[in-house]
């Protein structure tokens, strides 16, 4: 012990307790010019916008070095990830905006919660020159799901919808004619009687009232109207329309089309019914015309396509819609930049650079354009795409979203007990749900 | 007579406070200004949130809707106590935590007997029957989510000859197939814990007791029932109070494997969605504060039914 304090006092620098004290405060000064450098922005370096993307297969942040590049050094924008579930991102999102969070500039935004976050205040307005030019090269129902208070507050970037996908080989053993429109019921008595299976979303998530929203917007109805009063809003779903919805329901998971796993049923699970043996008919997103390419190539050349089933028999329907909105945060430290960016990233170009990537769609027509995703996708089926956003249904823009989305989730599943009762108990309980009456 | 006897020990009870009450003293502080920095802290990260939740919890506020924040009084609590939901996820709850911590004594129990008594690889096998509560519960629940997946999950392929089980069998179809997935889980999550708890009450017991017992012919029941058991009582009771608090707490597997459907929600996953998912701050305090008297009731009627000294299960005894 002795040994080692003498060792320590030999050494001069450490023996001196002014030369230690100015070496100690000469790194605290160091350390503290460090970090206010790394936290001001007005050092001359190029300002870095943090885009919150939804998980994907790299065309977010192909788009992001495209914008990069684009901006001659003006701004450089990097992505972080969110969540895979929906409901997720609006957590994250919504938590840390109410906290002023700084460190989010651009985020993607589903749809459904754009409303919540616009009303509180989290999303900072779009100048109205660039509303027009997203209104005017915006797919109508892009723009309407982007639209709070008579507002554009999100800068529609790609545009999804649902199309009926079948297998080639099974509707030619059913003897079907799909190139009219065929109903819920049709595909679901052709599926019974040959053995085959219809693939919908019906697990407890925001994919199974995506399938309630279409049943009951394609029976002519709505699950509510007057979004803008809020909780006042006027529930709608019990009506001749959600009657026609849940017998569409109680009519799939009561046949031998209904698959085994059909009250947990997600996207993929959907996709691995359809690729199954026995899979006839799926309703799915867009990207699912490259999703067995090389897992099941027999399975990719035997599909076919044709719009959302109809309701009611002659009944025109009403595809799902989905897609992202970019928002800019309100407490971003360069909102300026971040608008920049967000309408550099909506770019018809650059829709279609997202869609060659992840197989999601473009939210403007100019987007279709895109060569190489003209080459990926066959025309009739590009056409049908488009068609399908021209027909489809938004979910009801209203801050409430994630309530009412909840109550139908709670009264609608599991599919297997969906029955004529069940629009009406679900209105009530939507009312009480966003009255606070009642717990969900 | 019993004044006679009285008056002496009244005369020598001072003398002895007076011997010890110094040092008594001094401990004391110097005990309180040890104590002072982890009360201090306690106070700001437990009791400040508490009593932050209490207030909220009088009040209808949505995070995402500020402005509209209004004063309820007791309004959240009413609500709450006179919604199906609640007492169903109550039932739920105490369901999970009955049964769970029912299984797991009596597994937890085999698993100490097995720790104790094994004198070959001892470490080896100790290690090994722990394994699972060293895992993230979340990973353990993502594992058992696909364990009873319909699709290619072991239990329907392994089982499929059961009667009741098939390859289709859907685990998470139902509210009892869902219920029973997610004990399932539970259970082999923290029955290591249990053992472990166990296993320190197990090496309390004097092995001069259990020799003695079997010389005077007790068979290996009466041993079990009449001798180790009793002597455990305190040691079961800090297992079953830690489980059972614990158990009533359950989350993570509900979350993971189920995210609530088929009703198999707990009064924390009612107390997490309602909070953090819809945003509606003060409704999810007055769960939370609801969940925490629930719980203070239950951790005082598990220490009443076992009636052990606390002195006792604390080891002072």
């Amino acid at each position: 012990m002795r040994v080692l304090r003498r060792a320590r006092g030999s050494n001069p620098h450490r023996s001196n307790p002014r030369i230690r004290r100015l070496t100690g405060s000469l790194a605290v000064l160091a350390t503290a010019a460090g970090v206010l450098t790394a936290c001001g922005g007005s050092s001359g370096a190029t300002p870095t916008l943090t885009w919150y993307i939804n998980p994907d297969s790299g065309g977010q942040a192909a788009v992001a070095a495209a914008c990069t590049k684009a901006s001659n050094g003006a701004y450089k924008v990097v992505t972080q990830t969110l969540p895979q579930d929906a409901n997720q991102q609006r957590v994250q999102l919504a938590r840390r905006l109410a906290a002023h969070d700084s460190g989010i500039d651009i985020m993607s935004i589903d749809p459904p919660y754009t409303a919540e976050l616009a009303n509180a205040g989290f999303l900072a307005p779009i100048p109205q020159a660039e509303q027009q030019t997203l209104k005017s090269q915006s797919f109508q129902g892009a723009a309407a799901a982007a639209t709070w208070g008579g507002q554009l507050v999100a800068y529609p970037f790609w545009s999804n919808t649902q199309v009926l996908w079948y297998r080639k080989s099974f509707v030619q053993k059913a003897n079907i004619d799909m190139s009219k429109p065929v109903s819920w019921d049709q595909i679901i008595k052709a599926a019974s009687d040959n053995g085959g299976t219809v693939a919908v979303q019906a697990n407890k998530y925001e994919g199974y009232v995506v399938w309630i929203n279409a049943l009951i917007s394609g029976a002519g109805g709505s699950l509510i109207s007057d979004a803008s009063k809020g909780v006042d809003a006027k529930v709608d779903v019990n009506s001749p329309a959600g009657a026609d919805a849940a017998k569409v329901i109680q009519e799939l998971a009561s046949s031998k089309a209904a698959p085994p796993d059909l009250t947990v049923a997600q996207e993929g699970q959907a996709g691995s019914t359809f690729e199954a043996s026995n899979g006839a008919f799926m309703v799915n997103w867009t990207y699912i015309w490259h999703n067995y390419d090389s897992t099941d190539p027999a399975v990719a050349k035997d599909i076919g396509y044709a719009m959302y089933p109809e309701t009611v028999a002659g009944k025109t329907s009403t595809p799902p819609y989905g897609g992202i909105g970019i928002g800019v945060s309100a407490y971003s430290s360069h909102v300026d930049l971040a608008s920049q960016a967000a309408a550099c990233i909506v770019k018809p170009e650059n829709q279609g650079i997202n869609a060659e990537l992840t197989g999601n769609m473009p939210a403007s027509e100019a987007g279709y354009q895109d060569p190489k995703l003209q080459k990926l996708y066959p025309a009739p089926l590009l056409k049908l795409f488009q068609d399908s956003l021209n027909a489809a249904a938004p979910r009801s823009v209203t801050p409430y979203w994630s309530d009412i989305s909840g109550a139908i989730q709670s009264t609608w599943h599991p599919p297997t007990s969906v029955n004529s009762s069940t629009p009406s108990s679900s209105a009530t309980f939507i009312e009480d749900v966003l009255k606070g009456k009642s717990l969900l | 007579m019993s004044t006679t006897i009285a008056t002496p020990a009244a005369t020598q009870q001072p003398e002895k406070k007076v011997v010890f009450s110094d040092r008594l003293v001094a401990e004391n502080r110097l005990g309180q200004r040890l104590v002072a920095p982890a009360v201090i802290l306690m106070l700001l990260v437990t009791a400040y949130p508490m009593l932050q939740a209490l207030y909220l919890s009088l009040f209808r506020y949505r995070l995402t809707d500020p402005s509209n924040k209004s004063f309820v009084g007791v309004g959240n609590y009413v609500t709450i106590l006179g919604d199906s939901l609640f007492w169903k996820d109550t039932v739920n709850t105490v369901i999970i935590m009955v049964v769970t911590v029912a299984i797991e004594l009596v597994i937890g129990f085999a698993f100490a007997m097995v720790m104790h008594r094994i004198i070959f690889a001892r470490g080896l096998m100790r290690t090994s029957i722990l394994i699972p509560y060293g895992i993230i519960t979340v990973v353990s629940a993502f594992a058992w989510q696909f364990t009873f997946s319909i699709n290619n999950g072991w239990v329907n392929s392994w089982f499929g000859w059961l009667p009741g089980i098939s390859s289709t069998t859907n685990w998470y179809g139902d509210h009892w197939h869902a219920m029973f997935a997610i004990m399932v889980s539970e259970i082999w999550k923290t029955t290591p814990f249990m053992a472990l708890l166990l296993l320190a009450g197990l090496s309390q017991i004097s092995e001069d007791m259990v020799e003695a017992s079997k010389v005077d012919g007790a068979t290996a029941s009466q041993r079990l029932f009449r001798v180790i058991l009793p002597n455990m009582k305190a040691a079961i009771m800090v297992a079953v109070l830690f489980r059972g608090l614990d158990a009533f707490r359950i989350f993570d597997n509900i979350y993971v494997m189920t995210k609530g459907a088929q009703n198999t929600e707990s009064s924390s996953f009612l107390t997490y969605r309602q909070s953090i998912e819809q945003f509606q701050l003060g409704m999810g305090s007055a769960l939370s504060v609801l969940l925490f008297l629930t719980v203070l009731l239950l951790a005082y009627l598990i220490v009443k039914f076992f009636k052990v000294d606390l002195a006792q299960a604390r080891g002072e005894g």
